[in-house]
């Protein structure tokens, strides 16, 4: 029997470090980088008309997106409305009522599948259905889109959430002779409360940015949205029309639309982190 | 034929590989258990047949037991011989989980649980149950106890208030927190929180109490004073603990069961069982001689 060589040893596993460190050095580099780039140009087109004023034309100074800004949060919260609620139930579904049953089996696949489906596709199903039958283009349609987008994700992390809630503790609350569904909704969901908040959360922060399916939907608006019923402005189609634009002021706006949604979404992750970093400190 | 089957699906080894160690042997029934007892039951709860299923596995083998009110009968067994299987069948509370099924009959005063129209927030009221780890809700110390009475009662607050109040009492906790009543019951110590967990239980007034290892969780001295509140529940309760300390039940119970591989191959009183075992596996197993 031959001793391995301690060097080499040493050696492999420094190699090994080196290498993965670099990998996530690479991921965090372009993070980095984007947050840069979206800084550097988007501040300089923040200001208060940014979010005071309606679009103006190219060549005039001036101009915000305060209506995109209202008609994004508009149907954020619209979306939440339909998504929220339905997608907590049925996550209830998977990890409570239907725990091992096939019908459970069966929906958390298509949760699956609908989680995996490209958001295009949601908002190309979303014209279909409610724009085409109902002949015109509305901020309903755009919210309806992006609660089919969040559903599946409020699904899963509520499932997930209400899973990690220990057995003894339903156990504990049903040989009170409590029934099951006020042991979900006074002890289970408790438990697992900040896990949901911060589950919702993120949820909104990956709707915030989607693009694909308001196009087909909500469609955009120069206007101030009356109500949400017809075309409504909102910040990702902006960007995206802007964006593509020859003018350099609309550049600068898209620009600052850009930092809208990047700083909207960071501090919704970060709001959610805190959340988790609380309760694992109050332990 | 059919008990060497049951004996591999409960996973054990082979009777061929440990023939040489007296304790792996197939479980032998004292004589004194003899074939079920025939006619309606006297007794607080008794278990006639009772046979128990982990999907395809077999975990209890035709149990039948004579639990005797207000007193405290011990369940002692090594891990995995049933004890708390054989427990969770009192308030089927297993039912919980969709491939575990019971068969056979467990009479409450005469009455079969299992009766399949049988109203289990009724039952579960009055058979409470204390399991292995601490189990605070999250909400106040108040709220704990408050909890089961909610379900059952309709009463206002001064009436509730008298009634968690009396629980605590009885739980021996009413000292230590009649002045954080409002903190979250997770504040409290291992010791504390399941005493609270007792008071939770006792506060709907159950007839009986499952206890699945207390103490197992808690330290020396938090310990002791479960096993004295235990002893004091007796006088209202009707106790049933899983313990898997000996001395523990030696001290507490009045009746012991021994359980192994499923079957419950010794019951008797306490003392007995501890001084004059009749089955060669008790003795075994209650003066440490195994595995």
């Amino acid at each position: 029997m031959k001793e391995r060589s301690f060097i080499f040893r040493r050696l492999t596993d420094l190699l090994v470090r080196i290498i993965s460190a670099l990998a996530a050095l690479v991921g965090l580099f372009f993070l980095g980088w984007i947050i840069y780039i979206i800084l550097a140009r988007g501040a300089a087109a923040i200001n208060w008309e940014f979010f005071t004023e309606l679009p103006a034309p190219p060549g005039m100074p001036g101009g915000g997106l305060a209506n995109a800004i209202a008609g994004t949060l508009a149907m954020t919260v619209f979306a939440v409305l339909m998504g929220v609620p339905i997608g907590m139930m049925a996550g209830v579904f998977l990890s409570e009522f239907g725990r091992g049953s096939r019908l459970g089996e069966w929906i958390r696949f298509c949760t699956n599948v609908l989680m995996g489906t490209p958001s295009i596709i949601i908002g190309v199903f979303v014209y279909v259905v409610v724009v085409l039958s109902t002949g015109n283009f509305s901020g309903y349609a755009g919210a309806a889109a992006l609660a089919l987008i969040m559903l599946p994700v409020v699904t899963r992390t509520t499932e997930d959430m209400l899973n990690l809630v220990p057995d003894a503790l339903r156990e504990s609350a049903l040989a009170l002779g409590a029934p099951y569904w006020r042991v979900t909704l006074g002890v289970v969901f408790p438990a697992a409360k900040t896990g949901l908040i911060t589950g919702t959360l993120l949820a909104v922060a990956r709707v915030s940015g989607e693009t694909a399916p308001l196009l087909f939907t909500a469609l955009n608006s120069t206007f101030w949205p009356d109500s949400l019923n017809e075309p409504t402005a909102n910040l990702t189609v902006t960007i995206f029309n802007y964006a593509m634009s020859p003018y350099p002021d609309w550049q600068a706006m898209a620009w600052g639309g850009s930092f809208l949604i990047t700083a909207g979404v960071l501090s919704a992750t970060v709001l959610a982190r805190g959340i988790l970093w609380m309760r694992s400190k109050n332990r | 034929m059919m008990e060497q089957r049951n004996f591999r699906l409960l996973g054990a080894k082979g009777p061929q590989e440990t023939a040489n160690i007296a304790w792996s042997r197939k479980p032998e029934i004292a004589r004194s258990i003899g074939p079920a007892p025939s006619g309606k039951p006297s007794s607080k709860i008794s278990s006639r047949n009772v046979n128990f299923y982990y999907g395809d596995q077999q975990a209890l083998i035709n149990n039948n037991l004579d639990i005797a009110g207000n007193k405290v009968t011990a369940i002692i067994g090594p891990s995995g011989c049933g004890k708390s299987t054989h427990l969770r069948t009192y308030n089927r509370i297993f039912e919980l989980y969709r491939n575990q099924r019971v068969t056979g009959e467990i009479f409450l005063d005469g009455e079969n649980i299992l009766d399949s129209g049988r109203d289990l927030l009724e039952l579960r009221r009055r058979v409470g149950m204390i399991f292995q780890k601490p189990t605070p809700f999250p909400m106040s110390v108040f709220d704990n106890v408050a909890y089961g009475l909610k379900m059952h009662y309709r009463m206002n607050r001064h009436q509730m208030s008298e009634r968690v109040e009396k629980a605590l009492r009885q739980a021996a906790l009413w000292e230590e927190v009649k002045d954080k009543l409002d903190q979250p019951g997770t504040a409290l110590s291992g010791g504390q929180q399941q005493r609270l967990c007792i008071a939770r239980a006792i506060a709907v007034e159950p007839e009986v109490v499952l206890m699945d290892e207390p103490t197992s969780a808690i330290d020396p001295v938090a310990t002791a004073k479960i096993e004295d509140l235990i002893t004091s529940l007796k006088e209202n309760y009707t106790i049933v603990i899983v313990t898997h300390n000996m001395q523990q039940a030696a001290r507490i119970s009045d009746f012991t069961a021994f359980f192994y591989q499923g079957l419950i191959v010794e019951f008797g009183a306490t003392r007995k069982i501890f001084t004059h075992p009749s089955n060669k596996q008790t003795e075994d197993y209650i003066t440490g001689r195994f595995g």
